[in-house]
């Protein structure tokens, strides 16, 4: 056998012990598929970050994996992120509901660019925006939406590399060495 | 609890640490060197472009951590805020061995003759400490000359006729031009500029028995994979641990430095690994932690003869905080300037570090390093939406077709730009934190401006069709380059250590480090940090009294 096949393997089983135990990390709610998020968070969340960084020839920030980026770091280095989360998007849904009598989500696109331009000059209604800024909450969010889109895929965006071949960076080459630990809490042998 | 008494303990084993504990170990001398952080290897290169030590988005790569280690910046308007580690505003440099060479650019420049006498070359403008360093480029001049040999340089600096005098050439050849390179070479002759290569502490050929580079595009912010860049991790450590007279002791951090009932120093008191509080007795203390960490350990350093801290007694520690401004323009041209060849930074101008009308020094211009895909997110014209459809745009038709160029301004020294011990927070060992005030002196944004546009011409003469500069704000400096804090000096009353780099009033206290740094060049400093730790470490085993 390969040695190539063998790390495969090892990969492969330890991918599967990872996931298992992202489950049991899960502090979602029960039905939600996200570890941090609820599923209508997690979809507001892939509105918005699908008009930072709209579809067009090349995917969006959603479909690259940008709710997934955000709520796996909501479990580890974006901790401390977790409120403004949490409060921004109930505002922003309330946003869009009070002006517009429908979810973010549903909204046409046009209309979800007007109201996000409402957040990012701080306009937003101050009633509905009263546990955090909104500007704060729009700046984190296409803060972190880059990070998914343009970032390595190892964080969890940025599916099959989806930004750097739209922008002609040559992918990364698999060099010799065997230094990831998926067995670990961040895949790091240390 | 007390441990054997050495001869001499080194705190932090950076480019200044590191070296002081080689040679002092290579002259028989019993070394104890203290690190904060771990020991990292090329093994721990990552190539993570958000985990690194210059894209923090999710946390520093080569520490300090953000649990432990806070800060707290004063802003301009007086408030206060704690920041983590790998926020903005905390200034970090590394918390490895290494320190910062570990990861750095690894640029390695000579600081010019008139580098060494800013005060008397253009006198210090109102509201700024300038002043002329107590030793001159001649004195210093050997040992950069070793600081090259021993940690290895690449580079050819012939074709800059600003460079001072110098004996002999780099040891290393350059590396062969990347594309940036072969467009800004001949648009910068056409200025009648003088461009030339980059010296690196980086390996073109192998040397010191390790490769040469690989040219990835993961270098600077990151551990080389092949370790084909030189720092002391990798060079005067490991020797110094051969010598058999050393001992690295890693994850160790300094409380304070300890002195006697008569106010000698009499060694240094530590947190272990497991957190036990240790004391190391020796005869010679060597502080060199970076400009932020050694002036927060000799204000932490207080005594009943010391109440103010060590060396502090005319309040001039932790002053004068200083890094580097960085002030450089984009440009946009119609064909791909992208080549993928690490480590991007290739060229270099030093025709505006000095005798540019009306202003007082200037900087060195370089293209600067690879920029990994989201590090170019940030750094669009100021017309372009920081989101949506024309920021995407932008970046897919852009990101192969541009080119940035900047340099580190040598900025006027502010006595008020400072680091203090924190009154209020500690950090995780119970020990008060570095507190960071002041801003920029104007004169200081004056000279980035015009670097800025110097840039700017650069790359329009190069063919680029849209341009931009960029300026930085008035807030402090610091970061990687911290420099300043501990100026070194003939008079006790305005400067903390002596041109050897002894604490006055101390014969046996010595910090090396940026911190002695009176200006900062118009440079990267890291290789005025090694050639000053040679420099220092000379004049300690001069003054060693044998047979002790």
């Amino acid at each position: 056998m390969k040695p190539q096949t063998i790390r495969r393997r090892k990969f492969l089983g330890a991918a599967a012990a990872a996931a298992a135990a992202a489950g049991a990390l899960s502090c979602g709610t029960r039905k939600s598929p996200w570890r941090f998020l609820s599923a209508e968070e997690a979809a507001a969340l892939a509105a918005m970050a699908d008009r930072i960084i709209p579809a067009d020839q090349d995917p969006g920030a959603a479909s690259s994996g940008a709710v997934n980026f955000i709520d796996r770091h909501l479990m580890g280095h974006f901790k401390r992120f977790r409120q403004t989360y949490r409060d921004g998007l109930a505002a922003l849904e309330r946003t869009a509901r009070t002006m517009f009598g429908q979810k973010f989500a549903g909204l046409d696109a046009g209309v979800q660019d007007r109201l996000l331009k409402l957040l990012e000059s701080g306009a937003a209604s101050r009633v509905i925006w009263n546990q955090v800024a909104p500007r704060q909450f729009f700046d984190m969010v296409v803060g972190h939406t880059m990070q998914s889109y343009y970032g390595d895929p190892r964080h969890g965006g940025n599916r099959d590399a989806a930004s750097w071949r739209m922008l002609g960076v040559p992918l990364v080459p698999v060099r010799g060495r065997d230094q990831y630990d998926f067995t670990k809490p961040g895949g790091r042998t240390a | 609890m007390s441990l054997q008494k050495v001869n001499a303990v080194v705190v932090g084993a950076g480019a200044g640490g590191g070296i002081v504990a080689q040679e002092l170990a290579r002259a028989g001398l019993s070394v104890v060197l203290l690190e904060r952080g771990p020991w990292l290897t090329a093994f721990d290169c990552r190539k993570d472009d958000l985990r690194n030590q210059r894209t923090t988005a999710l946390g520093n790569g080569f520490g300090p951590d953000d649990d432990r280690h806070p800060r707290v910046v004063v802003e301009a308007n007086g408030r206060e805020r704690i920041v983590r580690a790998s926020e903005g505003g905390y200034h970090n440099n590394a918390a490895c061995v290494g320190g910062g060479t570990l990861t750095y650019g690894a640029m390695a420049w000579r600081y010019m003759e008139r580098d060494f006498k800013m005060r008397s070359t253009y006198g210090a403008p109102e509201g700024s400490t300038l002043e002329d360093w107590p030793l001159t480029y001649q004195d210093l001049e050997p040992y950069y000359e070793k600081a090259e040999g021993e940690i290895g340089v690449s580079g050819d600096v012939s074709p800059d006729p600003f460079h001072a005098p110098r004996r002999k050439p780099l040891p290393m050849p350059p590396l062969p031009p990347n594309r940036e390179y072969e467009i800004l070479q001949p648009a910068a002759q056409r200025l009648g500029l003088h461009p030339f290569d980059i010296p690196m502490l980086r390996n073109s050929v192998p040397y010191n028995g390790r490769p040469p580079c690989l040219r990835c595009r993961w270098c600077v912010g990151f551990a080389c994979e092949v370790n084909a860049k030189c720092g002391t991790q990798n060079t005067v450590i490991p020797q110094a641990l051969a010598t058999g007279h050393c001992q690295l002791r890693t994850e160790c951090v300094a409380q304070q430095v300890i002195t006697d009932a008569r106010g000698r120093v009499t060694g240094v008191a530590y947190f272990d690994r497991d957190d036990r509080l240790k004391e190391q007795p020796a005869d010679l203390v060597v502080v060199s932690c970076c400009a932020l960490e050694s002036a927060r350990l000799l204000l932490n350093s207080k005594s009943k003869l010391h109440p103010n801290g060590l060396g502090n007694r005319y309040d001039w520690v932790g002053r004068n905080l200083q890094g580097h401004t960085y002030p450089g323009a984009f440009g946009l041209f119609e064909f791909d300037c992208y080549d993928d060849v690490g480590p991007g930074a290739s060229i270099a101008v030093c025709d505006f570090n000095h005798g540019n009308p009306g202003l007082r020094g200037g900087a060195m211009l370089a293209n600067e390093f690879i920029r990994l895909p989201y590090q170019f997110v940030g750094q669009l014209p100021p017309s372009v939406p920081r989101w949506g459809p024309p920021h995407k745009d932008f970046m897919r038709q852009w990101y192969r077709r541009s080119i940035g160029v900047k340099g580190p301004v040598q900025e006027m020294p502010v006595f008020d730009a400072r680091v203090q011990a924190d009154p209020k927070v500690r950090d995780y060992w119970g020990i008060p934190v570095a507190r960071l005030s002041g801003g920029k002196h104007p004169h200081t944004l004056e000279i980035a401006r015009f670097i800025a546009s110097r840039a700017e011409a650069w790359l329009k003469q190069a063919g680029a069709i849209l341009t931009w500069k960029n300026v930085p704000g008035p807030g402090l400096s610091g970061g990687q380059h911290q420099a300043g804090t501990c100026r070194m000096g003939h008079d006790p009353k305005t400067s903390v250590v002596d041109r050897y780099c002894r604490v006055h009033d101390h014969d046996n206290l010595y910090i090396v480090d940026g911190s002695v740094h009176v200006t900062n060049g118009g440079f990267n400093p890291v290789l005025t940090i090694m050639a000053l730790a040679y420099w220092a470490s000379a004049q300690m085993v001069r003054s060693w009294p044998a047979g002790r």
